[in-house]
C-alpha cells in the first residue's frame, strides 16, 4: 500500500476501532467457550495485529499473524470470527476513507490496493484452518487404525479377533492382513472373529468376512464368526447371505468352548 | 418430524452417517430392534450402491403415514450410468463387481415396498418403505 493510503488509514484509527468493535461484538452466535474479557482481549489483539501489518509492511512473514490465526482456531473459535473480523474491517476502513471528498480514480486505487492487502491475509486464515482440519483428521485416521483389528492369541493354537465399529474397505483389508498373519505367527488352528461391535452387516461386510474365513481356511485353520446378534442374523437371512462354510456362534464363550473342542484342549478345575 | 432428510453420498463415510441417520429416525418413529437393523441395513446397501456404481448421488429419509400407518420411507437417488437389466440385478447372485449380489434383492426382502426406477445414462431412483407394526 502507499504511504499516503496508510496515513489515511492509522489517522483515522480511533473511529476504525470504535466500528470494528461494534460490529464484531455483534456477531456472537456460536462463540463458545470464551468469556468476555477474554473476547475482548482477542479482539485488541486481533485489531492490533492488523494496524501494525498496515503500518510496518508484511509481517506475515515472520509468522505473527499466522500465530494469532493458529492461537484463534485453537481456541475453539469458529473460522467466522476471523473471516468476518477481516471482512468487516476492510468494509469499515474503505467505508471511512471514501468518506472524505475525494477524486473517483483515487477512490478507486485506494479500493484496488486495500483489496491487494487484504486477500492474502484472507487466504492464509483460511489455509490455516484447513491445514489444522486435515492434520486433525489424518490423525484420528491413524487413530482409528492403530485399534483397527487386532489378533490375539489366547489359548494354544487359539486366537481372537474382536471386530467393533463400522468395516470400510480400508478396514476389511487390515483384517485379512492381520488375522493372515497372526495365524501363521501364532500358529493358530482356529481363529474366533467376533463381531458383537460391528453395528451393520451388509452385504459388503458379510463378503470381506467370507473371503477372511475362505483365506484362513486355505491356511489350514478354521474360523469360527461368533457375537452374531439375533438382529443381525435375522439381516443376514433376509439378505440371502450364505455363512453355512464356517461354524458360527452367538457368543464368544460359545465359541471358544468349541474351539478348544477342536483343538482337543479342556480347560481343568485344579482342587 | 414429518420433513425429509438427504444426506448426500460421496464417499465411504456418507454411507456410515446416512445409515445413522436413518437408525436415528427409526428409532423416534418406534421400530424394534430387528426392524432398526434392516432399515439401517437397507441404507448401507443402497448408499453402497451410489457410492461403487453412480459415484455420487443421495440418500433422503422420510417419515410416511398411510392409512392410520405409519413408516419410514427411503429414496436413494442418482444421477449414475442407471441399470440396463433390472430383472437381472433383482436375482440373487447376479453383481458386476465381485460381491455377493445380495445388495438389491435383499434390500427388496428387508423392507416391506420396494420400487426401483432406471434410465440408461441419467439415474436410478430406489423408493423403499417399512411400515411400522
Amino acid at each position: 500500500m502507499n504511504a499516503a493510503i496508510i496515513d489515511m488509514i492509522l489517522n483515522k484509527r480511533t473511529e476504525i476501532d470504535g466500528l470494528w468493535s461494534d460490529e464484531i461484538d455483534e456477531y456472537k452466535s456460536t462463540t463458545s467457550a470464551i468469556t468476555p474479557y477474554m473476547r475482548e482481549q482477542l479482539n485488541k489483539e486481533f485489531l492490533s495485529l492488523l494496524f501494525s501489518h498496515i503500518s510496518q509492511g508484511d509481517i506475515s512473514e515472520d509468522g505473527t499473524l499466522k500465530r494469532f490465526f493458529d492461537k484463534v482456531l485453537r481456541a475453539n473459535m469458529p473460522l467466522e470470527y476471523l473471516t468476518q473480523g477481516l471482512q468487516s474491517f476492510r468494509r469499515i476502513v474503505l467505508e471511512i476513507i471514501t468518506e472524505e471528498d475525494i477524486q473517483k480514480d483515487a477512490a478507486f486505487e485506494i479500493y484496488r490496493q486495500v483489496d491487494r492487502w487484504m486477500d492474502p491475509i484472507l487466504n492464509s486464515v483460511v489455509e490455516n484452518s484447513s491445514r489444522l482440519w486435515e492434520r486433525t483428521v489424518s490423525i484420528q485416521k491413524s487413530a482409528l487404525l492403530e485399534l483397527s483389528a487386532p489378533l490375539i492369541p489366547v489359548f494354544q493354537h487359539i486366537s481372537v479377533m474382536p471386530l467393533i465399529g463400522t468395516i470400510d474397505t480400508e478396514r476389511a483389508k487390515l483384517i485379512m492382513e492381520n488375522l493372515l498373519e497372526g495365524v501363521i505367527q501364532y500358529r493358530s488352528q482356529v481363529v474366533l472373529i467376533d463381531i458383537t461391535g460391528v453395528p451393520v452387516v451388509d452385504t459388503m461386510v458379510a463378503h470381506h468376512i467370507i473371503q477372511a474365513a475362505d483365506a484362513v481356511r486355505l491356511l489350514g485353520s478354521t474360523c469360527i464368526l461368533v457375537g452374531i446378534r439375533p438382529e443381525i442374523a435375522q439381516t443376514i437371512v433376509s439378505l440371502g447371505i450364505d455363512l453355512s462354510l464356517f461354524p458360527t456362534k452367538s457368543t464368544l464363550q460359545k465359541g471358544m468352548a468349541k474351539a478348544l473342542e477342536v483343538t482337543n484342549q479342556q480347560i481343568v478345575n485344579e482342587k | 418430524m414429518d420433513i425429509q432428510s438427504c444426506v448426500e453420498v460421496c464417499n465411504e463415510w456418507d454411507i456410515v452417517s446416512a445409515r445413522q441417520l436413518g437408525r436415528n429416525m427409526a428409532k423416534e418413529l418406534g421400530f424394534g430392534n430387528v426392524d432398526q437393523a434392516r432399515i439401517t441395513t437397507a441404507i448401507s446397501e443402497l448408499a453402497r450402491n451410489i457410492y461403487l456404481y453412480a459415484g455420487s448421488g443421495k440418500i433422503c429419509l422420510e417419515p410416511v403415514e398411510q392409512m392410520g400407518r405409519k413408516g419410514l420411507r427411503i429414496i436413494a437417488v442418482d444421477n449414475g450410468p442407471g441399470i440396463r437389466d433390472i430383472r437381472k440385478v433383482m436375482e440373487d447372485g447376479y453383481t458386476t463387481s465381485g460381491g455377493l449380489g445380495a445388495g438389491l434383492p435383499g434390500v427388496k426382502r428387508l423392507m416391506d415396498e420396494f420400487t426401483i426406477d432406471s434410465t440408461i445414462d441419467s439415474g436410478t431412483e430406489i423408493l423403499a418403505t417399512k411400515w411400522l407394526r
